[in-house]
C-alpha cells in the first residue's frame, strides 16, 4: 500500500498553461484529453515540477513549496512518453532491481531484460522499461505521459492492469491519452485541455 | 660553447617555410593561404607589439602597471573563451563565467609560484610575474574553455536524459554528473597529454627557449617541471569551478534543467 493523500493544484500558470486548477484523491485517476500542443505534457511537467511555472501544489498537507524540488518528484513521479536512458544496460538505470524486473515481466518482459543493453530496446520495451523505473520505488503519485502510445493491444493492456492494480493500492494518477478507449477503461474522471485552460470534458 | 644569437635577417629567412606551406596551399587549392599568410602576420605583429610593451613593463617596474597588464591579458583571454564556445551561457554569465574563474585560477596559483618557489626581488617583478601568468592563463584558457564548451554542448545533447534523471528524484549535481564528468575529463585532456608526453615527444617551450638562452639542462628541467605542476594546477582549479559554476546556473534552485539560460547555438569559429 502506497501513503495515500489528495493532490492539489491551484493556478497553474506557464507561458502554456492558463490559472489550471485540479485536484486528485488516492486511488483515482484523472484523464486528462485534447489536441496536440494543447498543453497536456506540459501540464503534467508543471505538476512535477519540471519547467519554471507560477502555482501552488499540495500533497495532503505537504506543500510543494516548502519541499525540495527532488523530494517533491520523489513522490510526484513523471513518466514521459519516450523515456530517455543515460547507463548502457537497462539494470543501471533501476534503484531497486529486483522490484523493476517484477515490474517488467508483469508488462511482458523477459526476467532477464535488465541484463540486456539499451542499444538493443524496441520503442515498445524502452516505454515498458521507462515505466518500470517509474514504479519501482511506489511513488504515491503517477503523471503518465501518453504511457501506452507506441504499444501493440497485449502490452497496453498489461500496462492498463498494472496501473489498476496501483489505482487500487490507492496511488493517485493522471493520464494523458489520446485514446478515448483507454480513457473510457481507466478514468475515473475525465478532463479536457484546450489553450492550456483546464476543463471538464463532456462524458 | 658559444651562446647562438638571432638577428631579425635569421628569423625573416626561415620565414620561406611558411612560404613554401602558402605556395602548396595554392598548388592543392586548400584554400588557407590567404589564412596562413594573415595569421603568420598577426603573430609576428603581436609579438612585436607585446615585445615593446613588455620593454617598458619591466623598465616602469611599477605593481599598478604589472596589474593592468595582466589585467588585459584576462579580458583577451575571456574573450578567447567566450568566442570559441558553440553554446554559450546567456547574458553576462557567457563572458563572466569562463574569464572569471580561469582569472582567478590563475592568479592565485601565479601568486603561490611568486611567493613561494621563485620568490623574485621584488616578489611581483614584472619580469617574472608577467610571463608567468601569461603561461599559466593561456593554458587554464584552453582547459577552461574546452571544458564549458562540452558541458553546453552536452547538456543539450543529453537533455531527455537529464531530465528524466531530474524527474525520478536525482538533485541538480547528481542528475548532471555525468556531463559534468565528461567536461571535466575534456578540459583537462590538454594538459594531461602535455604532462605525459614532455620530454619523450616534445622539450617544452619554455625549456627549449632557456636552453637556447644558455641555462643548464637541469636548471631548465627544474623550471619547466614547475611550470607544468603550476599550469596543470590552474587548470584544474579554474576548470572546476567553471564546470560547476556552469552546472548550477543551467539548473536552478528547484534542481529544474534550465536551457532557457544558454544563448541561441552558433557555429564555433
Amino acid at each position: 500500500m502506497t501513503n495515500a493523500e489528495i493532490l492539489t493544484l491551484r493556478g497553474l500558470t506557464s507561458t502554456a498553461l492558463k490559472d489550471c486548477n485540479l485536484t486528485v484523491a488516492p486511488g483515482e485517476i484523472v484523464v486528462v484529453q485534447g489536441p496536440s500542443g494543447s498543453g497536456k505534457s506540459l501540464l503534467l511537467r508543471a505538476i512535477a515540477d519540471l519547467d519554471p511555472h507560477q502555482g501552488a501544489a499540495w500533497l495532503g498537507p505537504l506543500d510543494r513549496a516548502r519541499m525540495s524540488g527532488p523530494a517533491w518528484r520523489r513522490m510526484v513521479r513523471y513518466v514521459a512518453a519516450e523515456p530517455a536512458w543515460w547507463a548502457d544496460r537497462v539494470g543501471d538505470h533501476m534503484r531497486h532491481p529486483k522490484r523493476a524486473a517484477e515490474l517488467a515481466v508483469s508488462l511482458g518482459l523477459a526476467a532477464d531484460c535488465l541484463d540486456w543493453p539499451v542499444t538493443r530496446l524496441s520503442t515498445g520495451e524502452k516505454q515498458r522499461l521507462g515505466l518500470a523505473r517509474a514504479l519501482e520505488d511506489h511513488p504515491p503519485v503517477l503523471l503518465l505521459d501518453e504511457p501506452t502510445a507506441a504499444l501493440d493491444d497485449a502490452a497496453t493492456r498489461a500496462v492498463e492492469a498494472l496501473l489498476k492494480r496501483r489505482r487500487d493500492d490507492g496511488v493517485a494518477m493522471v493520464l494523458v491519452t489520446h485514446s478515448d478507449a483507454q480513457a473510457a477503461r481507466l478514468a475515473n474522471r475525465r478532463l479536457m485541455i484546450r489553450d492550456g485552460c483546464l476543463r471538464d470534458a463532456v462524458s | 660553447m658559444t651562446q647562438p644569437t638571432l638577428g631579425v635577417w635569421d628569423v625573416a629567412a626561415v620565414s620561406a617555410l611558411l612560404l613554401i606551406n602558402g605556395a602548396l596551399s595554392v598548388w592543392l587549392s586548400l584554400g588557407i593561404a590567404r589564412q596562413l599568410l594573415v595569421a603568420a602576420l598577426r603573430m609576428v605583429a603581436q609579438l612585436a607589439a607585446v615585445g615593446a610593451l613588455l620593454t617598458v613593463l619591466f623598465g616602469a617596474a611599477s605593481p599598478i602597471w604589472t596589474l593592468a597588464m595582466a589585467s588585459a591579458m584576462v579580458l583577451f583571454a575571456g574573450y578567447e573563451v567566450t568566442a570559441r564556445q558553440t553554446r554559450r551561457l546567456a547574458g553576462g554569465w557567457g563572458p563572466g563565467l569562463g574569464t572569471a574563474t580561469m582569472a582567478l585560477a590563475a592568479a592565485t596559483v601565479t601568486l603561490v609560484a611568486l611567493v613561494g618557489p621563485l620568490r623574485p626581488d621584488p616578489w611581483h617583478e614584472a619580469r617574472v610575474a608577467i610571463p608567468l601568468f601569461g603561461m599559466i592563463l593561456g593554458n587554464a584558457m584552453t582547459g577552461v574553455g574546452l571544458g564549458l564548451d562540452t558541458l553546453t554542448t552536452a547538456v543539450v545533447r543529453d537533455r531527455a536524459a537529464l531530465d528524466a534523471r531530474i524527474a525520478l528524484g536525482a538533485p541538480r549535481f547528481e542528475a548532471l554528473r555525468p556531463v559534468i564528468r565528461e567536461a571535466m575529463r575534456r578540459g583537462l585532456i590538454p594538459v594531461i597529454n602535455a604532462m605525459a608526453a614532455c620530454g619523450v615527444v616534445f622539450l617544452p617551450g619554455m625549456m627549449t627557449g632557456q636552453i637556447l638562452a644558455g641555462a643548464p639542462p637541469g636548471d631548465a628541467v627544474l623550471y619547466q617541471v614547475l611550470i607544468m605542476i603550476l599550469i596543470a594546477g590552474a587548470t584544474g582549479l579554474g576548470l572546476l569551478g567553471a564546470i560547476v559554476g556552469g552546472a548550477w546556473r543551467l539548473t536552478d534552485h528547484r534542481h529544474r534543467l534550465r536551457l532557457d539560460r544558454l544563448a541561441p547555438a552558433r557555429p564555433a569559429s
